[in-house]
């Protein structure tokens, strides 16, 4: 879990799938909105504080059979101060696709993750930097940032599709709440980091 | 009847060799008070029905709050188990305490249904070496895996074995449950639990007012009494209405799974296929519903 991300039961959410009979969506949808913002808030380096809004950008929900491509968890992908992307990336300039250590901006992003072997185009499209982009060339919105994790890490994606990788909640035979890829990795530096544990019980002990 | 639930078993013995006659007078119908009444696996519906709702007013009465007392039985065709990705714990605890408040264990003394053991990498799942009270400012720490173990819902549980009132027993959906009410405390299925699961109330059990869950089932978390047995239900006010146990919702790396072993679909079953699982202490036999396995 990334710095100021508590793990608790509090925190996710994200794609809801609904196996049997959907049930009435009304309260999650605001609070999983606003809290998914502000753990992507957190990924991408930015302070979200758990009060932030989270107007602007609205989430889509899509119930199917299952968890298939394209149809699980809306994944927001920047918060709101840094999205959309393109305010900045104007499609204009022209992209410099020079591999560099970047000084001017961004430079806070901490880039642990196959950093010898990956650079950002790798994974943000250079012309749309609003979306993200597969090895084929295929743009893919930050919503569905799994199957673009799912490229290299295919038996997560696999484990994960089967519920077995990562976090579900709701109903062990209902509609279940999934966590896309970046709820739980820090897409930059997705190593878990160590957490403080919760207290331990107290030992027995002898008395005089 | 209130009368009669707020003695103890010794006083009791001498109201009925003594006083028959006062405390039936002031109860309408003895045979639902804790003392008198048949196993929880024994009553009919109504009388199930009936004993409950005694069971809500009575707490009702002691705490001032609303319980709502579940005894929703066995689904048809459903087998729990419990699968935990050894490779992805972080000894946090998380499950611990988020067990602790849903289902109603005593804050002091303590009472702690999981125990996360601390092992030494290299060393194997040596249990007895283990230590449970580790102390970490981070974890996980460095050398370091962790093994949280709580009820292991066996096929064949010692535990029911032994017990000389037949206060423990398997339901149907593989959980093995107590009945509060019959267990007189002799702890014969702790000490023949051989995985520790299995903890007694050495005093009154204390719990704050506000953290008091209120969602209760009279198999599982209801509220329990000194000197009684408890254990883990896998939440089974929680999974018999179709919900994870708490502890799979608090887990912070997703290591807990659960469902039903008699669904090909579930994720349990794609556990027990497609990873390597294995249970504690295999060659005792009990033959665990609660398997561990490494997820990567």
């Amino acid at each position: 879990m990334g710095e100021g991300r508590e793990p608790t039961r509090s925190v996710y959410l994200l794609s809801r799938v609904s196996v049997s009979a959907p049930a009435p969506r009304t309260g999650p949808r605001t609070v999983a909105g606003t809290l998914g913002l502000l753990l992507v808030a957190a990924f991408v380096g930015c302070d979200g504080s758990p009060d932030s809004p989270s107007e602007g950008l609205e989430l889509a929900w899509v119930e199917t059979d299952g968890p298939q491509e394209g149809d699980y968890l809306p994944a927001p992908a920047l918060s709101l101060e840094t999205f959309p992307c393109s305010d900045c990336h104007d499609p204009e300039i022209p992209v410099n696709r020079r591999v560099r250590e970047l000084k001017l901006v961004h430079a806070e992003i901490p880039m642990r993750h196959a950093s010898s072997q990956t650079w950002c185009l790798d994974c943000h499209d250079d012309v749309d930097r609003d979306q993200l982009r597969l090895s084929s060339g295929e743009k893919v919105p930050f919503e569905d940032v799994l199957r673009l994790c799912g490229q290299c890490h295919g038996s997560q994606l696999r484990d994960w599709r089967a519920g077995v990788h990562g976090l579900r909640t709701g109903a062990w035979n209902g509609e279940k709440t999934y966590l896309q890829c970046v709820y739980c990795h820090d897409a930059h530096d997705p190593a878990f980091r160590p957490i403080e544990p919760e207290p331990p019980p107290r030992a027995p002990t002898r008395t005089p | 009847m209130n009368e009669a639930r707020s003695l103890d078993r010794r006083d009791f013995l001498c109201v009925v060799a003594g006083c028959v006659a006062a405390t039936t007078g002031s109860c309408a119908d003895v045979t639902h008070t804790p003392f008198f009444r048949e196993r929880l696996r024994e009553l009919t519906k109504a009388e199930l029905a009936d004993i409950v709702a005694g069971m809500a007013e009575d707490y009702h009465a002691r705490y001032g709050k609303r319980f709502e007392v579940g005894a929703a039985p066995a689904q048809p065709g459903v087998e729990f188990a419990y699968a935990l990705d050894l490779s992805h714990c972080v000894g946090c605890r998380r499950c611990v305490h988020a067990c602790v408040a849903e289902n109603n264990q005593s804050r002091d003394p303590e009472v702690q249904w999981i125990r996360v053991l601390e092992v030494e990498k290299g060393e194997g799942l040596d249990l007895a070496h283990a230590d449970p009270y580790y102390d970490a400012a981070l974890v996980p720490r460095a050398g370091y895996t962790y093994v949280p173990i709580a009820c292991q819902q066996c096929r064949n549980p010692p535990c029911v074995k032994t017990c000389p009132t037949g206060a423990t027993w398997q339901e149907p959906d593989g959980i093995t449950v107590i009945d509060y009410d019959w267990c007189i405390g002799c702890r014969c299925c702790i000490s023949a639990c051989p995985y520790g699961a299995r903890h007694f109330n050495w005093a009154e059990p204390q719990i704050p007012a506000d953290e008091l869950n209120t969602t209760t089932h009279v198999l599982g978390n209801r509220l329990r009494e000194k000197g009684v047995v408890e254990k883990c239900t896998f939440c089974i006010h929680r999974v018999r209405e179709g919900l994870y146990p708490a502890c799979v919702e608090a887990c912070p790396t997703g290591s807990r799974k659960f469902g039903n072993l008699l669904d090909p679909s579930s994720e349990i079953r794609y556990v027990l296929e497609h990873k390597r699982a294995f249970v504690l202490e295999a060659e005792l036999g009990t033959r665990p519903r609660f398997y561990y396995f490494y997820g990567d």
